[in-house]
């Protein structure tokens, strides 16, 4: 076990870990982020998606001593239903969800890639979305979603 | 065989491990807020001839319904809630829905089968109703005022004439009990509840029919919507199962030591075949599993190798069980006497339910009683099967539900409430136990693969004259309450061969005077558990089916040098509805009327269309594909999608319209891409790289028709529109390149081989 200190959305955190921990079970056990979701611990999914200093990664694959230096954002770190990030509240108003289990990844790769692209075309965001699964098929509200969110016409 | 369990270290575990983020009252269930408390039978169920087991009304006059079906993703609570906010006059926003937990609501069915709106729809909105009814009698004493007198709105209720006499539902009865008897005969699925109760005029709807917004999504959105996944209680430990590599097989032994490096690591319980471990962190859980040296049996039966014995022993194996839905005419002499005869055989995969997130379940066993949160799609069928193992009442344990993720079946089997039931009985306090990727895609039940043979004979009118269609496939021997995984590990039997695979889509549609339709039940003969264990998977069995009877029409046409969609038609007259959904995906596509194939294209890549249509349950779909594929690779592209859909009345436009986009899009991704790969020892797709489905960059786009039947009763929208999306992108295959595929998924391989088989130069 060891100490290890995180940043993560915005704030200083400490965590008596395992060092070879994946980042993924630190957020959602030791941090109580259920933001990230598990999905395959092989960075096939993309659920457990959060941004360190901007990039989407997959936390399920990323030992948590490798983002000690990183800001770390989850889904937590963007909005809260009474404070939606406007990718949240696009999610809401083009209902884009079933069951939502894939959405954290969603929301996370699509805020990475508007963060480095503003305005992406349609095959950009598939682009940026193809490590992403969906099971049940809410893609294509997804992408419509991520479009409106970057103030773009649906 | 009696338990035995090797304990490796055992530290304060139960003091301060892990915060507490959700924390349930275990026993007994209360009401919260509400003054009422239910009224429980000798069985430890709600009984649903009282009022208040239904609905409770708060003093600020919302209103809080309780209903056993669970949202799985579908927006099934959110087109309930609207059916009883309708019923009941309250304002949508004012409802709130309690779902799942078996100690607070009532056994109403497990949430399966696109049958949640048109069975539970009118149990909720009787019960409503009859709400309704009482608050009016209460009203009138209140108000002086005769119940004809009374008029309601939003949750008020007023004295028609004057506005200054009137009284709201908080008022009325806030906080308090109805203590009023409704009649409720039956029970689960067929339980009717107050059916003397006049419901609304639907022509004077107002939130059914409307497409508002779901419930539950905004939670979903930033992580505060707590899944299964996302349960933890106080002192609670992390379990990971072992499985066994191969068929049945049973741990010869168990070498702690290979584990015993690992920190935090507590026990490991071995019962029966059944073996998992626990660890205080579930890093170190899942490091034990990984870890841990087992030295399993040698199986004493192998499965088939490969799909080419799988379908022979689809095909000669006894059945167990013949069903005959359809059975009608003299087909031998129909045949006999037919113009022209025509036959063919379809081969359908094993394929994944693949939920994105793995099972996972928490279970607090404590003596005799135990309590489990999981996302199963039938709660009362947890607590069954989590009695069963554990040797308890059923009254004993309380089944609360949190959502899973997207199911389509999958969780009919609650395997994993089981495996934390064990483990949380083995090591005295509470569990969670969640289900590697690789024991998800290796162990979870399967949708069954399907052989479908047809025979058909055209008369001199260029009409069909006969159809024979047999469907060889296997029943779910992994759903329900027959004996899950865990269960069968630790020596409980199988109890029943299965449930049925349905017998629909199968040209049923279709008016021929000579017609028979056969599901033929081919179970496995070998020791349970086997890695390709049988279960629902949505619209079970109906896409296979649909495959061989819309591709099998659509060869038909072909020779005939029909178009499509007007042989079909032919055959429609005497079905209005299925005629009208056809008509409606064929106009909305613009199809252009023609045979198929199409004209040879000079270039590399081949364009074509295709069409099918079904009927499921008294639903309709039909779909028209538009497809893209490249001669030379085989890869094949589908463009859009037109969906026309019929579900009777709607009550959540929007909601219906994302069920279909979502039946759609896993319709293409089945078609394409999904087939279970296994040999003679198990599964070997293992995870998403060997059963990939459809990803971003191959989503087609869609176009969907809604029709929508005010008259009629709301059926679901969950299965229909997924049936007719391989058979209408085949056809559309065939039309591109006169390439008939028989065999699911079309994979480049496959259509290269078809267009090989019929000349045609890749």
């Amino acid at each position: 076990m060891a100490r290890i200190s995180l940043k993560v959305n915005g704030q200083a955190r400490v965590v008596d870990t395992d060092p070879e921990t994946p980042l993924l079970y630190v957020l959602r056990n030791d941090l109580q982020l259920n933001g990230p979701k598990f999905g395959c611990d092989l960075a096939q999914c993309g659920a457990c998606t959060v941004i360190v200093d901007g990039k989407a990664i997959r936390s399920c694959v990323t030992p948590v001593t490798a983002v000690q230096k990183g800001a770390i954002t989850t889904l937590e770190g963007l909005g809260s239903t009474k404070n939606m990030h406007r990718l949240q509240q696009a999610f809401v108003d083009e209902q884009a969800i079933q069951c939502g289990y894939c959405i954290n990844g969603m929301i996370m790769s699509a805020k990475a890639l508007l963060d480095a692209n503003p305005r992406p075309t349609d095959s950009q965001i598939k682009e940026a979305l193809a490590g992403n699964l969906c099971r049940c098929g809410t893609h294509v509200r997804i992408l419509r979603a991520v479009k409106r969110a970057s103030g773009q016409k649906v | 065989m009696k338990m035995k369990t090797v304990e490796l270290s055992r530290r304060q575990f139960l003091k301060g491990a892990g915060a507490l983020v959700v924390s349930f009252n275990l026993f007994p269930p209360s009401r919260g807020v509400f003054a009422a408390q239910f009224t429980t039978l000798p069985s430890g169920d709600i009984d649903p001839q009282s009022l208040d087991s239904w609905l409770a009304i708060s003093p600020d006059g919302s209103v809080t319904f309780y209903t056993s079906k669970v949202e799985i993703g579908t927006g099934t609570i959110t087109a309930l809630a609207q059916i009883m906010a309708e019923e009941l006059d309250v304002p949508f926003d004012r409802v709130k829905m309690v779902y799942g937990d078996t100690s607070q609501t009532i056994e109403q069915g497990s949430t399966v089968g696109s049958r949640s709106i048109e069975r539970a729809g009118p149990q909720l909105r009787q019960a409503a109703a009859a709400a309704r009814q009482e608050l009016l009698k209460l009203a009138a004493t209140r108000l002086g005022a005769p119940v004809e007198r009374l008029a309601v709105q939003n949750g008020v209720i007023s004295v028609t004439g004057d506005a200054t006499k009137k009284v709201s539902y908080g008022e009325l009865i806030g906080g308090k009990r109805f203590n009023a008897k409704i009649t409720a005969t039956g029970s689960g699925n067929d339980l009717k509840v107050a059916p003397e109760v006049k419901a609304k005029n639907p022509k004077d709807y107002k939130i059914v029919g409307q497409p508002i917004k779901r419930m539950e999504l905004p939670g979903k959105l930033t992580g505060e919507h707590i899944y299964a996944h996302d349960v933890r209680v106080p002192g609670m430990l992390h379990g990971r199962v072992v499985r066994p590599p191969v068929v049945n097989t049973e741990p010869l032994s168990i070498d702690p030591d290979s584990i015993r490096h690992i920190p935090s690591v507590m026990m490991i319980v071995r019962e029966g075949k059944f073996v998992g471990v626990v660890a205080e962190t579930e890093w170190a859980a899942i490091k034990a599993a990984r870890a841990l040296k087992v030295t399993w049996s040698q199986p004493t039966t192998k499965m088939p190798a490969n799909s080419d014995e799988l379908f022979a022993y689809l095909k000669n194996t006894k059945p167990t069980r013949t069903l005959k839905p359809v059975d009608k005419g003299n087909l031998a002499e129909a045949f006999t006497k037919a113009k022209k005869s025509y036959q063919a055989s379809y081969r359908w995969p094993f394929q994944m339910h693949g939920m994105i997130g793995p099972s996972c379940s928490v279970a607090d066993v404590k003596g005799d009683q135990a309590t489990v949160w999981s996302g199963p799609q039938g709660p009362f069928r947890t607590r069954a099967t989590v009695a069963a193992i554990l040797k308890i009442p059923e009254k004993n344990v309380r089944v609360i539900y949190h959502e899973a993720s997207g199911s389509y079946g999958r969780m009919s089997t609650d395997d994993c409430a089981e495996d934390a039931a064990l483990l949380s009985r083995a090591v005295g306090a509470p569990v969670r136990v969640q289900w590697s990727r690789r024991d998800e895609h290796g162990w979870e039940p399967k949708g069954p693969a399907q052989l479908d043979e047809v025979k058909a004979a055209i008369g001199d009118d260029g009409k069909l004259v006969a159809w024979d269609f047999v469907d060889y496939g296997q029943p779910w021997t992994a759903s329900g309450s027959t004996p899950l995984l865990a269960s069968l590990q630790v020596g409980i039997a199988p109890n029943n061969p299965g449930g049925s695979n349905g017998t629909q889509s199968a040209g049923e549609i279709y008016a021929v005077p000579n017609q028979k339709i056969v599901a033929e039940h081919i179970n496995w003969h070998f020791p349970e558990p086997i890695p390709l264990r049988t279960s629902n998977l949505r619209a079970p069995g109906d896409p296979a089916r649909c495959f061989a009877s819309e591709c099998f029409i659509d060869e038909i046409a072909a020779d005939l040098r029909v178009d499509p969609v007007e042989f079909r038609q032919r055959h429609l007259a005497e079905n209005k509805r299925g005629s009208e959904c056809l008509k409606a995906a064929a106009d909305k596509a613009q199809w252009e009327k023609r045979p198929s194939p199409q004209p040879p294209s000079s270039g590399n890549i081949a364009k074509g269309r295709g069409v099918a249509v079904t009927q499921r349950a008294n639903a309709y779909a039909a779909a028209v594909a538009e497809i893209e594929m490249n001669k030379s690779t085989g890869k094949v592209v589908v463009k859009r999608i037109v969906c026309s859909h019929d579900c009777g009345l709607i009550v959540n436009p929007d909601g219906v319209s994302n069920q279909i986009e979502g039946n759609v899009i896993q319709g293409v991704s089945r078609a394409l891409f999904e087939e279970v790969t296994f040999d003679a020892n198990g599964v070997t797709s293992l995870d998403w790289k060997s059963y990939p489905i459809l990803k971003f960059t191959d989503v087609p786009e869609i176009e969907i028709v809604l029709i929508n039947r005010p008259e009629m009763p709301a059926l679901g929208a969950g299965e229909p529109s997924i049936i007719p999306v391989p058979a209408a992108i085949a056809n559309a295959i065939f039309d591109a390149t006169g390439a008939r595929l028989r065999e699911a998924p079309f994979t480049p391989q496959r259509v290269l081989a078809a267009m090989k088989a019929v000349g045609q130069k890749s």
